[in-house]
């Protein structure tokens, strides 16, 4: 590489490790909702992407909002943001459970169409209401720019609030699923639905809230996503096949799996990124996960289910 | 009854169907259609190819593909390929833009004619076979599999884009005026086209009834249905899924070459995630198990939004959502399955003493289980998590 | 004809209630004498004694829309400006708006559509060079006329359509000249959205760098359209450390790529960035802060200062909001109405083989971006700027040619 000192390289190999994590943390945060409703129901949920541009719709609201209405609120308005596009996809979540997803459990590549035909009536409604140009949100002061730890290195600041965002997130997750009484109905839902039922767990209202999670959490995917890119009424559909796959790839209904995929597949993009051209890279590291999928149909972390 | 006529056209009711069908087509459709209209169901028949290989590999083999886009994209490049050739005195256009400057080896057999209808044929046969062979000896299913299948055509998009010198990029193959010297794009040419792709479809139709009624057809359906017990039965699953996996892609490769034909391009545009898709809401209106039915689907489908789009832009997403919604939620067998329960009750209440009324092969008519579902192999977990267990009544 | 206009409200809602169409009145009635509508018209298109109806063609809806809505407000301002003028022969312009839906197929079908069915006399429209590519068979075969008005790739000259934005050498190649020549830019990378645009553009690039120029193309990389994650892209530039970084990254992809070369320490203070994408209307949603310092090239800016622009600006805002902002394919759309009004008026003639025959020669004096010209090949002498960003969004024009520059869509050597 010609003449770079060895410091240098270590620099943009520093850098390199930085934004493969990156991506990693938005990969994960993006997938855990759709994690969650695909172990709980095996419902594919083909909106997933559209949930996150309400997450993000919400987070712009709101920032336009504060640019006019108040702009010394501006340094702080995202820790109002993230609550709120969770909540919003929430909401929307569960009427959508209620409305349609309740009909569609036992036929799950029936939930992929439904879903599917969701996401166009999602994204025309975005287009209605937000116009079709795409927006993108005022960042706070505090979140642009980069943190250099050394002369050479300049980590984001954005990819570092993601991944800290990342981090409450999934640790919430964690003891939601782990520790809570919540987490407990969810999962023997999951090992045995009949028995579930039997001992008087109200299935179908784990399955509603469950849902609703799921999507809330895409929520703050979206309200995420607003710091690194902009949002227009089909950014929902770009990171679709991605997530699915790092579910997919770590196996339905293991949280372990999921960062683990997300993990594998982050570093593996960025890194082939790095040394091959962008487009290339996507090329090997999606065929890389559909051969290890072949070896492993049932995913990294398949979780044992008894039925 | 009705010995005359083979098994596979389905009785009666099945030849009236099939009748009716070619009628609209080659008489109807032409006198009661302009020019432009006409040509346009052509191209809504070339997506109807893709639909019927839908119908078998899906409603009938429970194999949801995704990625039909890509063979669609196989048979349409093939043709174009070929066309280009035609068009350009040596090198393509394109790949002068490109700095190209010596045509490609593939590209060099497509001179032939012969060739390139073989390479329609084969191509798609020959990767759904390496698709197939690598996920279904695998035990790939169900939603696994449609996931990859999509991103196999992500795949493919990207490989075709980054591609330019070879493939014409994003822009696809364009501008291609003649086969064979003939231009295509005369009235006339439109018009002739139409009635091939109108004829070949029709005899596509009946290639997949046959198939469908032979033994082939019923085991088909029974792994579907059970695979775990055709398993056990001492059958090769995964050879039976190939097969009607390269059955489908051959189909959509005919409808590829049919539609660039009638088109005069092809391009990335129609091999991605969102043709795909569409291709199984076209069979998925129309009736997946009906072959005839996903003919209409893409028909109806494409008229629909031609004349909706044209006045109302803004709201054609959302009329074309619910439409898929609501087929989904209250008729899964499309509009097939609602025309044959309306036939059904019709002819019981005329007839009430008569024998139980029998028409055509499909098996799971009026089921409440959902055909979709794939079993799970023994002793795993269900990969694709169906808690359906109910028995297909008949 | 009113089918077009309603269906125009009907899909745009309530809030762009404009309806040019309805206009058409008194000052059609004497200049009809002079022109009578059977000499203007020999081929049966829609023109009668007071009106003329064109077609606009443009995504609508779709993941174009965001860049080709532009392009359509520019042509009804355009449009609704000429009518009040008196029109073109003295007759109203009354406009079909369709939609292109982001979908190749469909704009040569609602092309077709447009000059079979409304036998318009000329299509405004177009955006990517694969809806021109899927429209041109069409409209070569009706022998009808299209506007197209953006800038492109080059490589194209056909007998119906007039090229109103720039082609490669009138934008690309003056640009990497300045890198060179004010920059003292030797070796460039050069990174693009994944589609043909950028490639066959970056094609024209490093040919131009290696032989003309006699510098190093240091990398060339292409991101899938919509790719957000340009961590490693930006790594990959470091590492190759390039005096000039030249963009044809578009869309939404953009502000990803803006924000991360900023929040990564490269920013218009360090690095010398040109892009070849970003005009006013990416930068409202890139926000002026990322793209500071960095350099954009076209034939019109915002911000230029002449009397043709400040009346442009003032009228665009009147029609459609006073936070429009105007990109230069904006502008270059608003010259394809001005340009056809000025050929069919020289021509005498609605019919598409006069209205060709006068328009090489044609000069718009009154074009926001100065005076332009139309060549023999159909596309315009045209000046090629430099703009620089300012974090307001605007951008202080830091370059300009001298002269008008030939258009060459076919360039010898590249």
């Amino acid at each position: 590489m010609g003449d770079f000192t060895t410091e240098e390289l270590l620099a943009i190999f520093a850098m390199q490790g930085f934004a493969g994590l990156s991506l990693f943390s938005v990969l994960l945060l993006m997938a855990l909702g759709l994690a969650i409703i695909y172990g709980q129901m095996r419902v594919i949920n083909m909106a997933h992407g559209e949930f996150m541009v309400i997450g993000a719709y919400t987070t712009y609201f709101i920032s336009t909002l504060v640019v006019s209405q108040a702009p010394w609120f501006l340094d702080y308005y995202v820790f109002i943001a993230v609550p709120a596009a969770f909540l919003m996809a929430f909401i929307v979540g569960w009427i959508v459970e209620a409305v349609l997803i309740r009909h569609l459990y036992h036929r799950p590549l029936d939930t992929l169409l439904a879903t599917w035909g969701l996401a166009l009536i999602m994204q025309q409604a975005f287009r209605s209401i937000f116009g079709a140009r795409e927006v993108s949100v005022r960042l706070p002061s505090w979140l642009q720019g980069s943190y250099q730890p050394t002369l050479m290195i300049d980590i984001p600041i954005n990819g570092i609030a993601i991944m800290v965002l990342t981090l409450f997130v999934t640790a919430g997750v964690a003891w939601m699923m782990y520790r809570s009484r919540w987490g407990l109905r969810v999962r023997c839902t999951v090992s045995n639905r009949e028995m579930s039922g039997a001992v008087g767990i109200n299935t179908r209202s784990v399955d509603r809230l469950t849902f609703a999670v799921g999507c809330g959490i895409a929520g703050i995917a979206g309200a995420a996503f607003t710091t690194i890119s902009s949002t227009g009424p089909t950014s929902g559909a770009l990171y679709i096949v991605d997530t699915f796959l790092v579910v997919v790839f770590g196996g339905a209904g293991s949280l372990l799996g999921t960062m683990a995929s997300a993990f594998s597949i982050a570093q593996g993009q960025s890194i082939l990124e790095f040394f091959i051209s962008g487009s290339m890279a996507k090329v090997l590291t999606l065929l890389v996960v559909i051969g290890i999928l072949m070896l492993r149909p049932e995913g990294l972390f398949a979780s044992k289910v008894r039925r | 009854m009705m010995n005359k006529l083979p098994d596979f056209i389905g009785g009666r009711s099945g030849l009236l169907g099939l009748l009716v069908f070619a009628a609209l087509l080659l008489l109807v459709f032409p006198a009661a259609m302009n020019v432009d209209q006409l040509s346009l169901a052509g191209r809504f028949l070339a997506f109807g190819f893709v639909a019927a290989g839908l119908v078998l590999c899906w409603g009938y083999g429970g194999i949801l593909s995704l990625g039909q886009g890509v063979f669609f994209g196989l048979g349409g490049y093939a043709m174009a390929m070929y066309m280009k050739l035609e068009a350009s005195d040596g090198l393509p256009d394109f790949m002068r833009w490109n700095r190209i400057t010596e045509l490609p080896w593939f590209w060099e057999p497509f001179h032939s004619l012969t060739f390139t209808v073989f390479a329609i044929l084969l191509l798609p046969a020959a990767l759904a076979y390496l698709i197939g062979i690598a996920m279904f000896k695998r035990r790939v299913s169900g939603v696994y599999f449609a996931i990859i299948t999509q991103a196999i055509a992500v795949i493919t998009t990207i490989l075709i884009i980054g591609q330019q010198g070879f493939t014409g990029g994003a822009n696809g193959i364009t501008d291609l005026r003649t086969l064979k010297g003939w231009d295509i794009h005369t009235d006339s040419a439109q018009v002739t086209l139409y009635y091939a792709t109108a004829v070949l479809l029709i005899g596509v139709i009946l290639v997949g009834k046959w198939l469908l009624s032979t033994k082939y057809g019923r085991i088909l359906v029974a792994m579907r249905d059970r695979e775990d017990r055709v398993r056990f039965s001492g059958y090769d699953v995964a050879n039976f899924k190939v097969f009607i996996f390269c059955v489908a892609g051959v189909f959509s490769g005919i409808g590829g070459a049919m539609f660039t034909l009638q088109e005069g391009f092809m391009s990335a545009s129609f091999v991605g995630i969102v043709p795909s898709i569409e291709f199984v809401i076209f069979a998925a209106v129309g009736g997946r198990l009906s072959l005839l039915g996903a003919v209409y689907g893409a028909l109806i489908v494409g008229f629909a939004k031609v004349m909706f789009a044209e006045a109302y832009p803004q709201l054609w997403l959302f009329l074309i959502g619910s439409v898929f919604i609501v087929v989904v939620l209250f008729m899964p067998y499309g509009l097939a399955g609602l025309q044959e329960n309306l036939t059904r009750r019709l002819r019981a209440y005329l007839r009430r003493t008569e024998e139980h009324p029998s028409s055509t092969p499909s098996p799971p008519r009026g089921t409440t289980s959902v055909g979709a579902s794939n079993r799970p192999s023994q002793g795993e977990p269900d990969a694709d998590g169906s808690l359906s267990t109910q028995e297909v009544r008949s | 004809m009113t089918q077009g206009v309603r269906r125009f409200l009907a899909g745009r809602g309530m809030a762009l209630a404009l309806s040019v169409g309805v206009l058409a009145g008194s000052a059609g009635a004497y200049a009809n004498q002079d022109y009578p509508t059977d000499q203007v018209n020999t081929t049966g298109l829609a023109v009668t004694d007071d009106t003329v109806t064109v077609g606009i063609l443009q995504s609508l809806t779709g993941t174009m829309a965001i860049s080709e809505m532009g392009a359509v407000e520019a042509f009804r301002l355009a449009i609704a400006q000429i009518n009040e003028e008196g029109g073109v022969l003295g007759r109203q312009i009354e406009y079909v708006l369709e939609d292109g839906a982001s979908d190749w197929p469909t704009f040569a079908d609602r092309a077709r559509k447009l000059l079979r069915q409304d036998n318009v006399a000329t299509i405004f429209g177009g955006y990517t060079s694969a809806s021109r590519q899927a429209m041109l068979p069409v409209i070569e075969r009706e022998n009808g006329l299209l506007f197209y008005p953006t800038f492109y790739e080059g490589m194209e000259q056909s007998p119906n359509v007039v090229y109103t934005g720039q082609e490669a050498t009138q934008q690309t190649i003056a640009a990497l000249n300045w890198l060179a020549e004010e920059k003292g830019a030797e070796t460039f990378y050069l990174i693009g959205s994944d589609y043909v645009w950028p490639r066959t553009t970056n094609n024209i690039a490093r040919t131009h760098i290696e032989e003309v120029l006699g510098g190093e193309v240091v990398g060339e990389d292409y991101y899938a359209l919509g790719h957000t994650s340009f961590g490693s892209a930006v790594n990959r530039v470091r590492l190759r450390r390039p005096d000039a970084i030249v963009s044809t990254v578009v869309g939404g992809s953009n502000v990803a790529f803006f924000r991360q070369l900023n929040a990564s320490g490269l920013n218009g203070s360090n690095t010398l960035l040109l892009s070849l994408a970003t005009s006013e209307d990416e930068v409202l949603g890139i926000g002026g802060e990322n793209v500071e310092g960095f350099y954009s090239a076209y034939k019109y800016f915002m911000s230029l200062e002449n009397e043709n622009n400040e009346a442009f600006v003032a009228a665009f805002k009147e029609m459609h909001g006073s936070d429009s902002v105007i990109g230069d394919n904006t502008q270059a759309a608003y010259l394809g109405p001005w340009i056809w009004k000025a050929a069919v008026e020289r021509a005498g003639s609605f019919d598409v083989d006069a209205v060709n025959d006068n328009l090489a020669g044609i000069e718009l004096h009154n074009a926001p971006e100065g005076y332009v010209r139309v060549h023999e090949n159909r596309h315009l002498w045209t000046r090629a700027r430099i703009g620089k960003w300012n974090a307001d969004g605007q951008a202080t024009v830091v370059w300009e040619s001298d002269d008008l520059i030939e258009p060459d869509p076919f360039p010898e050597g590249y």
